[in-house]
C-alpha cells in the first residue's frame, strides 16, 4: 500500500536496461532467450490494450464517419456528424462549459492538493504518521463516487444541514437555492471527487526533494515564503503537473457528477454524449468522442510542453 | 518552516487546513450513514425521525429496490476477475520492463495513454465494438476489459515503483548460489514484492467495484452495483439509498482495512525474521 501510494513514481522503460550490454558474445543465446521472455511477459498487457483501448479507439473514429437513423447505425463515409457537431451553437456553448468546470475544478485541486501534500511532506516529522494521514485522505479514493455525490444531498439540500445551520445562525432567512442542483454543487462535488488525483502525485514529487536543498535555501536568508514559492514549487511543478493532467481529464470526460448535482440543468460534452448515446445515436456521440478525445489531447501536449514530467516517470 | 523542536503558526494554519479537508473527505458520508437509520417516517435529510433498522430491512425485500443482491454478487465476481487478472498481467508486465525489449516505449506510452482517455469514450467504443462484431456485450466480457483499461495502468505503474526500488544483488545473490531463475523469483522475488501486489490486487479490485462510466455501456443485460445505484438515484427518494450507501462503503472499508492488515503482518513478519 505504501507502494501504491507512489503511482506515479517509476522508471522509464530503459531505465535500467542498460546493464547487461557488455556481457561476452557466448552469452547473446541467452540474451536473446530472455528478450523471448520479455515478449511473453509483456503480450497479456500489449494484448488487452489492444483489444479494449486501441481497437475502441479506431472503432469510434470509423463509427464517427456512419449515417444512422432512429434505429440504427449504417456503414458510410459521410461528415454530417462532424457537420452538424461543429456547426451547432449548443456544441460550443457545452464546450465552453466544460472548459469552464475543467479550470475552476483544476485551480480549486491545485491549491488544495498542493497545501495538503506540502503539509504532509514538510510538517509531518514521522514516517508512519505520515503514511497514515496519506492513507485517510486515500481511503476515499477506493469508495464508490456515487455514493459520494449522493452523500451531499443531505447536507446541500433545502432542508439540509447547511441551510438549517444558516438560517439558525440568522445569516439567512429562506433556504438557499444554489445549493443543490447547481453549477455551484457541480464544482463542489468534482472537487470532492478528484483532489486525491492532485495530492497524491504532489506528495511524491515534494517527498523526493532534497532536504538539503531547503536548508541551503534557508541558510541563504531566504524567508518561509521565498523558500516555498523559489525553491519548493518551482521544484514541484513535475508532480503539479502529473496531478493536473489527471484532474483535467478527468473533469472534461465528466458527466455522471453534472448530471447529478446540476440536476439536469448543467451541460458537459460527457453529458451531450451520454445523451445522444440513449437516444442511439451512435455516430453523433462518436463524433463528439473523436473532438473530445482531440481537445484532451491538445490539452495534455499544452501541460507537457509547459512542465517536463519526464524525469518523474 | 521545518523549524526543529518548536511548531510555527505555519504548523497549525497547514494543519487546520489538513484537518478541514478531512472532514470535507468524510463528512458528507457520515452524515448518510446517520441518516440510513432513519426512523420508518423520516426522509431524505434531518432532522433524524426517529431510529430504526427499516431502511436496512427494506433494502432486503427484493420487490422494493429492484435486484440488490444480485447486482452485488455480479460486481464481487467481476471485481475478483479484475483483481486476479490486474496482479497478474502487471506483474508479468512490470518484470517485462525491466529489460529492455522492442516496442517497450510504445507500450508504456499506451499504457499511460489508458489513464488519460476519458472513461466515457472507453465505455462508448468497447460497447460499439462489440455491437458492430455482433457480440451481446456482458459484464464479464466488455465491462470486464473496459475497467482493465482503468486498472492496468495503476497495477503497472504501481509494479514500476516497486522494481525501481528492488535491489538486483537479492536476485544475483540467488544466482550465484545456484538458484534457477523459476527458483530466484518464486523463492526471493516474490515474497519481497508480495505487499506491493496485494496493493495492486486492492486497487483492481475496489477501482472495478466502485466503476461506473466505463461499466455504463459494456454491461450488458444486468447491472452492476454501481448501475443499479445510479439508477435508484432517479426513482428511489426514500432513506433506503442511503442503507445501500453504507452498506457498500462499509463493505469497501473492510476490505482496504483487511488488506492493510496483511500487507503491516507481512511487514512484521518479514522484520522479525531479519531479526532473527
Amino acid at each position: 500500500m505504501s507502494e501504491a501510494a507512489t503511482t506515479t513514481t517509476m522508471p522509464g522503460p530503459d531505465a535500467d536496461a542498460a546493464a547487461p550490454a557488455a556481457a561476452a558474445p557466448a552469452a547473446r543465446r541467452g540474451a536473446s532467450a530472455r528478450s523471448i521472455a520479455s515478449y511473453l511477459q509483456a503480450a497479456p498487457l500489449a494484448l488487452i490494450l489492444f483489444v479494449f483501448l486501441l481497437i475502441p479507439i479506431v472503432t469510434i473514429v470509423v463509427v464517427s464517419f456512419w449515417d444512422y437513423d432512429f434505429a440504427r447505425i449504417i456503414p458510410d463515409f459521410v461528415l454530417t456528424n462532424y457537420r452538424e457537431a461543429l456547426g451547432s451553437s449548443v456544441t460550443w456553448r457545452t464546450y465552453l462549459n466544460t472548459l469552464r468546470y475543467a479550470a475552476i475544478v483544476w485551480a480549486l485541486t491545485a491549491v488544495i492538493g498542493f497545501t495538503v501534500a506540502y503539509f504532509l511532506a514538510f510538517y509531518i516529522r514521522s514516517a508512519t504518521m505520515q503514511m497514515v494521514l496519506f492513507l485517510i485522505c486515500t481511503v476515499p479514493f477506493l469508495t464508490s463516487n456515487i455514493i459520494r455525490m449522493i452523500s451531499w444531498i443531505p447536507f446541500l439540500g433545502r432542508n439540509g444541514l447547511l441551510n438549517s445551520a444558516l438560517i439558525h445562525i440568522g445569516i439567512v432567512d429562506e433556504p438557499l437555492e444554489f445549493l443543490l442542483f447547481s453549477d455551484f454543487a457541480v464544482i463542489l462535488a468534482m472537487v470532492h471527487l478528484y483532489t486525491l488525483f492532485m495530492v497524491a502525485p504532489v506528495f511524491n514529487t515534494l517527498m523526493r526533494i532534497d532536504r538539503s536543498v531547503v536548508e541551503a535555501a534557508r541558510d541563504a536568508g531566504a524567508s518561509g515564503w521565498q523558500t516555498l514559492w523559489n525553491v519548493i514549487i518551482p521544484l514541484a511543478k513535475p508532480g503539479i503537473a502529473i496531478g493536473s493532467i489527471f484532474v483535467v481529464t478527468l473533469v472534461m470526460g465528466d458527466f455522471i457528477t453534472v448530471r447529478f448535482m446540476s440536476g439536469g440543468q448543467s451541460a458537459s460534452v460527457g453529458l451531450m454524449m451520454a445523451n445522444q448515446i440513449s437516444l442511439l445515436q451512435y455516430p453523433a456521440a462518436a463524433a463528439n468522442a473523436v473532438i473530445l478525445l482531440i481537445t484532451v489531447l491538445i490539452i495534455v501536449a499544452a501541460i507537457i510542453r509547459l512542465v517536463d514530467i519526464r524525469k518523474e516517470l | 518552516m521545518l523549524q526543529e523542536g518548536r511548531r510555527g503558526p505555519a504548523f497549525w494554519l497547514l494543519g487546520g487546513f489538513f484537518v478541514l479537508f478531512v472532514l470535507f473527505l468524510y463528512g458528507p458520508l457520515s452524515t448518510i450513514v446517520l441518516l440510513s437509520f432513519q426512523g420508518p417516517d423520516g426522509g431524505l435529510t434531518f432532522p433524524m425521525n426517529g431510529v430504526s433498522l427499516n431502511w436496512f430491512r427494506n433494502l432486503f425485500e427484493k420487490q422494493a429496490v429492484g435486484d440488490f443482491g444480485g447486482s452485488f454478487l455480479r460486481s464481487l465476481i467481476l471485481g475478483l476477475m479484475v483483481m486476479v487478472t490486474t496482479v497478474l498481467v502487471s506483474l508479468l508486465a512490470g518484470l517485462a520492463f525491466r529489460r529492455r525489449f522492442r516496442g517497450a516505449t510504445f507500450l508504456f506510452y499506451l499504457t499511460v495513454a489508458s489513464l488519460i482517455v476519458p472513461s466515457i469514450l472507453v465505455s462508448l467504443g468497447v460497447g460499439l465494438g462489440f455491437q458492430i462484431a455482433g457480440l451481446p456485450p456482458a459484464w464479464y466480457s466488455s465491462a470486464f476489459g473496459a475497467q482493465l483499461t482503468w486498472t492496468l495502468p495503476f497495477g503497472l505503474l504501481i509494479m514500476f515503483a516497486v522494481f525501481n526500488r528492488f535491489n538486483r544483488s537479492y536476485e544475483e545473490a540467488a544466482r550465484d548460489l545456484g538458484a534457477s531463475s523459476w527458483q530466484t523469483f518464486s523463492n526471493v522475488v516474490l515474497p519481497i514484492i508480495l505487499p506491493s501486489l496485494i496493493g495492486v490486487g486492492l486497487f483492481g479490485f475496489t477501482l472495478s467495484y466502485d466503476e461506473f462510466a466505463r461499466t455504463l455501456m459494456t454491461s450488458g443485460t444486468f447491472n452492476t452495483l454501481p448501475l443499479e445505484i445510479y439508477g435508484m438515484t432517479t426513482n428511489v427518494t426514500t432513506p433506503v439509498l442511503y442503507a445501500l450507501g453504507t452498506l457498500t462503503t462499509l463493505f469497501s472499508f473492510l476490505i482496504i482495512l483487511a488488506v492493510l492488515a496483511t500487507i503491516l503482518i507481512l511487514r512484521a513478519r518479514r522484520a522479525r525474521r531479519a531479526a532473527a
